[in-house]
């Protein structure tokens, strides 16, 4: 039997989200799924769980999960200030918390969501293969809705063969800031945009309004002169990261909940490598674009896919976990301190050759 | 709807073009016009796309005059993906002709005009210039292709209705549209598959789930079915909703050769 997570309070906004739901878009269902799909991705790294299992993203705070049983948790994304019983914890590296415990999230410092997640990631009833939480839909989550207090979310049940890393080179870490640089490459409607405006676009700072949403960012700046066919085009698909200009000249950036399809002229499309950092820009953060090629793009891809999966998933030196041994009638609780990378083979047989050693001593003062 | 001779030629020449759409999908454009032609073109694209599903696939997103081809930039870059694409569309030609010669499917969505179920009949009428009887008998006459589906899961897209029933939108939208309401927005005519906020005069409401997440596929219509609203009074749009609600409603389809 696995445990669960109770939602004490789900502060301003927490929602299941998995890497999304594919395959549904000729039907008009959204992809949805994590803002900043790289800190699920670790994040499920962390505690050995596939890159598809899913998480809650926490936005901005005010939040607080009660675990039910010993469960192996790691927090990514933002730093919201996270604590386990009040103890400050750390960000990008798995603990255990134990049965009974309480994460909280009070508020942000850098980025705006943060990942929190599971070892065996939660069970939620997946609705067209994603357990993904699309609010306007009513798809995904518990009941298709934000999560609520009192919500209990089942945890799943671990790959027991899955390797288990505590922490990540802090190389491979994203660093949030309130102004953000974006690859771009050139959208299949740049023609729709004079040669004055699509310099607007990549010489001018934005910064991102409180309208913004998991559907998009919307940013304010200078307008974006369009080349006089308008900047309405005949409906098409659309992808996350694509950035339409509507009529008053100012850029959205299309995100996780996107439609699918959309009908404002495409001036560009964000590099798939940069939209963690737009996944993590709150109201009044600064963006600048930096226009790109797709070649460019899709070589930052892959120089980020191999830096992840070479990632070592670095152990943790020492591991502390509280046992309890009964012999006979005598229960004695041990704390076992061990040093996790020594966990091969090896290492396992020394520790329980220690906890052997344990009982021997034990018995003898029995005896005595 | 019908083709003119200049959109026939506009989209012939110069088509299919390969726009990338960021570092993850290809979008091929097969004209700039909404009409039958263009929209066929599209559809057996992603037909023949899906049949020989290349590993580098991912999904296909079909609308009015173009596909969107998501592809997982890890297994092919740009250009690969580029020449099997284009590779495709010089092979296409057989599989343009068995599309748009095969059978088309219409599928028939029973609905109550008028009334609360559809309170905006007469201010179409009025602004037609008809009786409400004579929008019915329009709205319901004709078989409606459905271009695409989008904007909410399981959202038709219809073309061909009758330009004398066009009617604009409300000047401010309703923040609560009920689910099956049918709609008329300029020239087109579609139906909320949910309830949601909205903006089209509302002319009728039909007791049919389009959208079913349980189902497999969990859409009713499909990109290229045709649809035809059959009108129904009160006491039968009851009786269908009775039979949906317990899972027993089958929507009625036929099958005609285009």
């Amino acid at each position: 039997m696995t445990g669960t997570v109770t939602v004490r309070n789900p502060g301003v906004l927490s929602l299941v989200q998995d890497t999304g739901r594919f395959g549904y878009q000729r039907f008009g269902v959204s992809v949805s799924g994590a803002m900043d799909q790289e800190a699920l991705m670790i994040g499920n790294m962390l505690v050995g769980d596939e890159h598809s299992a899913a998480g809650i993203e926490i936005t901005l705070g005010g939040a607080e999960f009660e675990v039910s049983t010993e469960t192996l948790v790691a927090i990514t994304g933002a730093d919201l200030s996270a604590t386990l019983d009040g103890t400050p914890l750390p960000v990008y590296e798995s603990f255990i918390a134990p049965a009974g415990s309480v994460i909280r999230f009070s508020g942000p410092g850098s980025g705006i969501r943060a990942y929190l997640l599971v070892r065996g990631g939660f069970d939620t009833p997946p609705a067209l293969n994603s357990r993904a939480t699309h609010i306007a839909s009513g798809l995904g989550g518990l009941t298709g809705k934000p999560l609520q207090p009192g919500d209990e979310l089942p945890i799943g049940l671990a790959n027991e063969m899955s390797t288990i890393g505590s922490k990540i080179p802090s190389s491979i870490r994203r660093h949030y800031s309130p102004e953000v640089a974006i690859r771009v490459v050139p959208g299949p409607q740049e023609s729709s945009f004079s040669a004055a405006g699509v310099e607007t676009f990549y010489s001018s700072e934005y910064s991102v309004t409180d309208t913004s949403d998991r559907q998009g960012l919307r940013l304010e700046g200078p307008e974006i002169e369009s080349s006089g066919d308008g900047y309405d085009i005949i409906s098409d698909g659309v992808t996350a990261g694509a950035i339409q200009v509507p009529a008053d000249g100012r850029p959205i950036i299309l995100m996780a909940d996107r439609q699918t399809i959309g009908g404002y002229a495409k001036i560009g499309v964000v590099a798939t490598v940069d939209l963690p950092l737009l996944a993590q820009a709150g109201p009044g953060s600064t963006v600048r674009f930096e226009r790109c090629t797709v070649a460019d793009t899709q070589a930052l891809l892959r120089d980020w896919q191999r830096e992840i999966s070479d990632a070592p998933l670095m152990p943790e030196e020492r591991v502390t976990s509280g046992a309890r041994l009964e012999i006979g009638e005598l229960p004695i609780d041990v704390d076992l301190e061990f040093d996790q990378s020594a966990l091969t083979e090896e290492g396992g047989a020394l520790l329980l050759a220690r906890i052997n050693g344990i009982f021997e001593t034990v018995r003898a003062r029995r005896v005595n | 709807m019908g083709d003119t001779g200049e959109s026939q030629i506009k989209s012939g020449q110069g088509y299919p073009v390969l726009k990338p759409v960021g570092d993850s999908a290809i979008c091929i454009e097969f004209g700039d016009e909404i009409n039958d032609r263009v929209n066929d073109l599209v559809y057996s694209a992603a037909d023949a796309l899906n049949a020989r599903s290349p590993s580098w696939l991912r999904e296909l997103v079909p609308t009015y005059r173009s596909l969107l081809v998501h592809y997982d930039a890890l297994a092919a870059d740009y250009d690969e993906v580029r020449s099997d694409l284009l590779g495709l569309a010089a092979s296409d030609s057989a599989a343009e002709t068995s599309s748009s010669g095969g059978a088309r499917q219409v599928f028939e969505l029973p609905t109550v005009y008028g009334g609360e179920f559809g309170p905006d009949l007469d201010a179409v009428a009025s602004h037609a210039g008809l009786d409400s009887e004579d929008v019915v008998r329009i709205h319901s006459s004709i078989a409606y292709r459905v271009y695409m589906i989008g904007f909410a899961p399981g959202f038709p897209y219809l073309g061909g209705m009758d330009q004398s029933i066009a009617t604009p939108r409300l000047a401010t939208p309703r923040t609560r549209v009920p689910a099956g309401s049918v709609g008329i927005a300029e020239s087109q005519t579609g139906v909320y598959p949910a309830a949601s906020p909205g903006g089209w005069q509302l002319i009728g409401q039909t007791p049919v789930q389009l959208f079913d997440a349980q189902a497999q596929p969990p859409s009713v219509l499909q990109p290229g079915h045709f649809v035809k609203f059959v009108p129904v009074d009160e006491s039968e749009f009851q009786r269908i909703q009775a039979e949906v609600a317990n899972g027993q409603y089958r929507v009625a389809h036929s099958e005609f050769a285009s």
